[in-house]
């Protein structure tokens, strides 16, 4: 299996292109379909922003993996698997435990005693101005490192998929990508979001349920078979089986997949736009039964990117990966190809349905980011800080479809400015900040009687600066080969992931503010928040 | 979609202030209270420590990890999947105990509270 049928070399690639063109078209047309026919049912708020909270916990849990399965899970921890072994791993295993924490402690609660945002909670007991622009800030910046990473991921591998070279080709993928979010979100709302994150859901369990099943068949089923030819085939032996291949170079590096780790698990529970998907059920038994179906799901996904990690390693030289795309993004298409066999039909239809249920995992939740950032500037904003709370319902509604255009462009422009930079950092980053900002605020709110209004202030914007911070004097930026700015450097920090410090930051300084506020908590709201929180008592 | 069941009725009260803190404070809430609390949050301290002690594994304990289980399946592959299969057994048995011990507790205090008192 050599490198020239490598799926770029484009001029090979055109018979590939247009079945994937058409792919694209295909999903992009039902999906659009779909917004409208939501769009006609959106009437109210409560449609817009939660889709009505009418959706089954079977049909959340299965939009909840739509939201959550990013590009960077499927091709990327594909293509570390592929590339670093065991080490691509590690992430999946972090994504999932994560979920832990919202089943257990964050997704009942908040269904119980929010409304449309994450600052419904936040605020709940607080003095609402500062509290509600914390949160809507907070939920804001995550959302966009999030979309950044997705957009400029989005360009580069659309371009690669599809052979375009010229910058303006590019370019205009992150524009096309960022118009279809903003049709989605401004038109759908919420309803329509999710029906193209189940649709999307559903699309990838059975691209990778597919890959799987091929690539076990290629190895009898053998497991071991599968594992010691990718182990032979990477060319570093029983080392590529083991964790450390990318973690394990030194004490930093060991130190900063501890800092990951710890990031991983404690911020999928404050990401915001994962946080919103809870209100579109009915009730909080509905809200955890789309926990366990999401964890469902999105274990068995991460369970067969195993398969499809090691399987490119097998199936495939390193080179004919790396050639393709340094990181690995493309070893999941690169791997249907080979699956179903290089120059045959088979393989091209294949490449050309995973490649376009990849498109279909950008698109999908780049439409969830933007859905949360709307809907916070819009509802914690506008509404409340704004207006004080006396916006009327269409005012709102209207904000929220004006500032999904806003986002979506800002994000349009960013995406394109920062197409050629490595952004993949971006995404460990916004899990540091739902980490350190979000996840303390929430948890005190909801269980410490005492928290006050100082204690949420410095916890949000305590964990968020030492978060970004932090990050912006790291390698992640500067200073290195796979910085955002290499040819610069201003680094400080050794390490790539913050969360190590800034996450006991943000609790530290929640319990900080809390003891030197002059304030007196309000009792009385913390007895209606917690009553509620734990009966659905008076939920919207 | 499907299984929904009705929105509430235009007819549920809105417990007021006093209501809610004098729920708060009563013997039944601090029950719910102590069952849901006393379940979540040691689980989630153990499922936090499991997951840690892994990383750690990964990090600081190469040649046990390296291990050879059966046939090229090594001690790190097992404590992964092992991941797994425990956060799916957690998540299951948060669940039953929910249904079986939680819910009918706030099930009740909820409806004295929205039917009026």
């Amino acid at each position: 299996m050599s490198t020239e049928y490598v799926i770029l070399a484009a001029n090979e690639a055109s018979e590939h292109r247009t079945l994937i063109i058409s792919l694209f078209t295909a999903f992009v047309l039902a999906t659009l379909g779909i917004t409208v026919w939501a769009g006609r049912q959106t009437k109210d708020a409560a449609d817009f922003y939660a889709g009505g909270r009418q959706f089954s916990g079977f049909q959340n849990g299965l939009a909840i993996s739509g939201d959550y399965m990013s590009a960077a899970s499927f091709l990327g921890i594909a293509g570390a698997i592929a590339l670093s072994g065991y080490d691509g791993f590690l992430y999946s295993i972090g994504f999932l435990v994560a979920w832990l924490i919202a089943l257990l402690l964050v997704a009942e609660p908040l269904r119980n005693s929010g409304r449309y945002t994450m600052g419904d909670v936040l605020a709940y007991r607080m003095r609402q101005r500062p509290v509600r622009t914390a949160a809507g800030v907070s939920t804001i910046i995550v959302s966009i490192f999030y979309l950044l990473a997705q957009m400029a991921g989005a360009g580069v591998l659309v371009s690669l998929l599809l052979g375009i070279t010229s910058e303006a080709g590019k370019i205009g993928i992150v524009a096309l990508v960022g118009v279809l979010m903003i049709m989605y979100v401004s038109i759908g709302g919420m309803k329509g979001t999710t029906w193209v994150q189940m649709v999307k859901a559903v699309l990838l369990m059975f691209g990778a349920l597919l890959l799987t099943f091929l690539v076990l068949l290629k190895f009898n089923f053998n497991i071991s078979d599968l594992l010691g030819t990718a182990a032979e085939n990477s060319g570093k032996g029983d080392a590529f089986l083991e964790p450390g291949l990318k973690y394990g170079i030194d004490s930093m590096t060991k130190l900063d997949f501890v800092s990951l780790g710890i990031a991983l698990v404690l911020g999928t529970a404050g990401l915001p736009h994962i946080l919103i998907r809870f209100y579109t059920v009915p009730t909080a038994q509905a809200a955890r039964k789309s926990v366990l179906w999401a964890i469902g799901l999105i274990g068995a996904f991460y369970l067969m990117t195993l398969a499809l990690g090691f399987g490119a390693a097998a199936l495939m030289s390193p080179k004919e990966i790396t050639d393709s795309n340094p990181a690995g993004n493309t070893a999941a298409p690169l791997l249907a190809l080979h699956l179903g066999g290089v120059d045959s039909t088979w393989g091209a239809i294949l490449l050309a349905s995973i490649s376009a249920v990849a498109f279909a995992t950008i698109l999908a939740v780049v439409a969830g980011l933007t859905l949360a950032s709307s809907s916070s500037f819009a509802h914690d904003i506008y509404a409340n800080v704004i207006k004080r709370g006396q916006a009327s319902e269409k005012q709102e509604m209207k904000a929220a479809r004006w500032s999904t255009v806003f986002i979506g462009i800002v994000a349009i422009g960013l995406g394109a400015l920062a197409r050629d930079l490595n952004v993949a950092g971006l995404v460990a980053l916004a899990f540091a900040v739902a980490a350190s900002a979000n996840l303390p605020t929430i948890l005190y709110s909801l269980f410490w009687k005492r928290f006050t209004t100082q204690g949420a202030l410095w916890s949000i914007y305590g964990g968020l600066v030492t978060a970004v911070g932090l990050v912006l004097f790291s390698p992640v930026v500067s200073g290195a080969a796979t910085s955002m700015f290499p040819d610069v450097d201003f680094h400080w920090f050794p390490l790539s992931n913050p969360g190590i410090i800034s996450i006991p930051v943000g609790f530290l300084l929640g319990w900080l503010g809390t003891l030197l506020s002059k304030e007196e908590p309000d009792k009385a709201k913390y007895a209606e928040l917690e009553v509620r929180s734990l009966t659905g008592t008076g939920a919207h | 979609m499907a299984d929904a069941p009705p929105l509430k009725t235009p007819q549920q009260r809105q417990p007021s202030t006093e209501e809610y803190t004098e729920v708060q404070q009563s013997a039944e809430f601090a029950e719910l209270r102590r069952s849901y609390r006393s379940f979540a949050f040691p689980l989630t301290l153990a499922f936090i420590t499991w997951y840690l002690l892994y990383v750690l594994l990964s990090n600081y304990a190469g040649g046990f990890m390296g291990a050879k289980v059966i046939g090229n399946v090594n001690v790190a592959l097992v404590l992964g999947v092992l991941q797994f299969v425990s956060t799916f057994l957690i998540a299951w048995w948060y669940a039953r105990t929910a249904a079986a011990k939680l819910d009918p507790k706030a099930e009740a205090i909820k409806n004295r509270m929205e039917g009026g008192a």
